[in-house]
């Protein structure tokens, strides 16, 4: 699983990828973690709100900083 | 994840919790007054109407009442926001045009969720999505200019009148700076790459998605999250305008800097550009100064400069906007600050 965390590097962003990370430490599940931070690739997903998630090429959320047991359960959908 | 869009429903509302939450809230609202009165002047046995004792009573007032009422307020907000989203924003406002898009972009820049941090991407999406520049501006203005945050609390502090006052005002402002910028044709001053850019994939709207759990949990940890932020601002703020309170003398400002004095308005906003603060965090230290007689003009010009003008906001854009339109964005809607703050001077 490719995980992608979409921001310019803001405050928001940082929590998100703390956030999955930690999501993802507590299920045990294997996943790599990039950041995407350059505005043509955030808007070629289509997004405007960041940060943003984005799963195996696939925008899951968008606009918000969920909690990592938020994070975990839509990680385990995904 | 589902991505089916999930029409907002009742279902799962916490009706118990946030009527218990409420009734909490009321009484320390309502029990504050006398448990300081008893505090300050008999407990501590500060003699009433001396500078130490109005000093402190204020401060301890003030801080229970403003931490309440953001409590609140940021609550309310949040929710009523998760049914908005720039998303949702962009697509009402694609191919209006001029005048019209611009009073419908200043009415959703007060409540569409917005943090400094995605102005970039919003832009982009703006302008991709074919929203006039004036009319993007016009959005971006009144974001910050009309903060709800600042909108309630002018309502618990001055009454509705002041609050009324700061929306027309700050709406009227957005729209008529966004027009102008956008008769101006200053297209060639954007970033070109911003032109460039496609909106790709599929477009997820974050308002769409929420169950109520979800946006009552969203508003909670929106309050902890900004009271986190500014909890050292709102103490120096009440702090200063608690000295102020105690120490300054009455009507200090109306001889200084009262509505007679041209020159209190332009120092005011001069003074806000570089402050940087949350509007919750600079109302206490406003209040204090309207208290002693700053005019109430100059007083809402100020606290306008400080929110809509800000330094880091201006680096933000500077990645998609040249240089030369920020300055002439800063020109402009410091022009509409000041006549506010004059006109309000002259008719209040």
């Amino acid at each position: 699983m490719t995980i992608k965390v979409l921001g310019s590097g803001c405050p928001n962003c940082q929590r998100l990828e703390s956030n999955v990370r930690l999501a993802l430490e507590n299920t045990g599940m294997e996943a790599t973690v990039e950041k995407v931070t350059d505005y043509g690739s955030i808007l070629g997903y289509g997004v405007s709100s960041t940060p943003a998630l984005v799963v195996d090429e696939k925008v899951v959320l968008a606009g918000r900083v969920p909690s990592p047991q938020q994070l975990e359960s839509l990680l385990r959908g995904a | 994840m589902k991505t089916a869009a999930r029409a907002p429903s009742l279902g799962g509302f916490p009706a118990v919790r946030l009527a218990f939450a409420a009734a909490v809230w009321v009484a320390l609202y309502v029990v504050k007054g006398p448990v300081f009165d008893w505090l300050v002047y008999d407990a501590l046995g500060l003699a009433r109407s001396t500078r130490l004792a109005d000093a402190v009573h204020f401060f301890l007032f003030d801080t229970v009442k403003i931490v309440l009422l953001l409590v609140g307020i940021i609550f309310a907000v949040t929710v009523l926001r998760s049914f908005f989203s720039v998303e949702r924003t962009r697509a009402l406002l694609g191919g209006r045009r001029e005048g019209a898009g611009n009073v419908l972009a200043a009415g959703l820049g007060v409540v569409t969720p917005f943090c400094s941090c995605s102005a970039v991407p919003a832009f982009i999406g703006f302008v991709a999505a074919g929203v006039p520049l004036g009319v993007t501006l016009s959005f971006l203005i009144a974001s910050p200019m009309v903060n709800e945050i600042a909108l309630v609390m002018l309502f618990g502090l001055f009454g509705w009148g002041i609050a009324a006052l700061y929306l027309a005002s700050g709406l009227t402002l957005a729209v008529v700076a966004g027009m102008v910028l956008g008769r101006l044709r200053l297209e060639r001053w954007v970033e070109p790459f911003v032109f460039e850019t496609r909106l790709g994939g599929q477009v997820l709207d974050p308002s769409r998605q929420l169950t109520w759990p979800e946006r009552v949990q969203m508003g909670v940890e929106e309050v902890k999250s900004i009271l986190g932020k500014i909890w050292p601002y709102l103490l120096v703020g009440i702090g200063l305008g608690a000295a102020i309170h105690g120490w300054v003398p009455q009507s200090f400002f109306l001889r200084y800097a009262g509505p007679s004095n041209p020159l209190a308005v332009p120092v005011a906003v001069l003074l806000g550009i570089p402050l940087y603060s949350n509007a919750a965090g600079i109302l206490p230290l406003v209040e204090a100064l309207h208290a002693k007689g700053l005019a109430m003009g100059t007083t809402l010009a100020f606290m306008m400069a400080v929110v809509a003008l800000s330094l880091p906001e201006m680096i933000i854009l500077r990645r998609v906007l040249k240089p030369r339109l920020i300055g002439v964005y800063v020109a402009v809607v410091g022009v509409g600050i000041l006549a506010t703050g004059f006109l309000f001077n002259a008719v209040l």
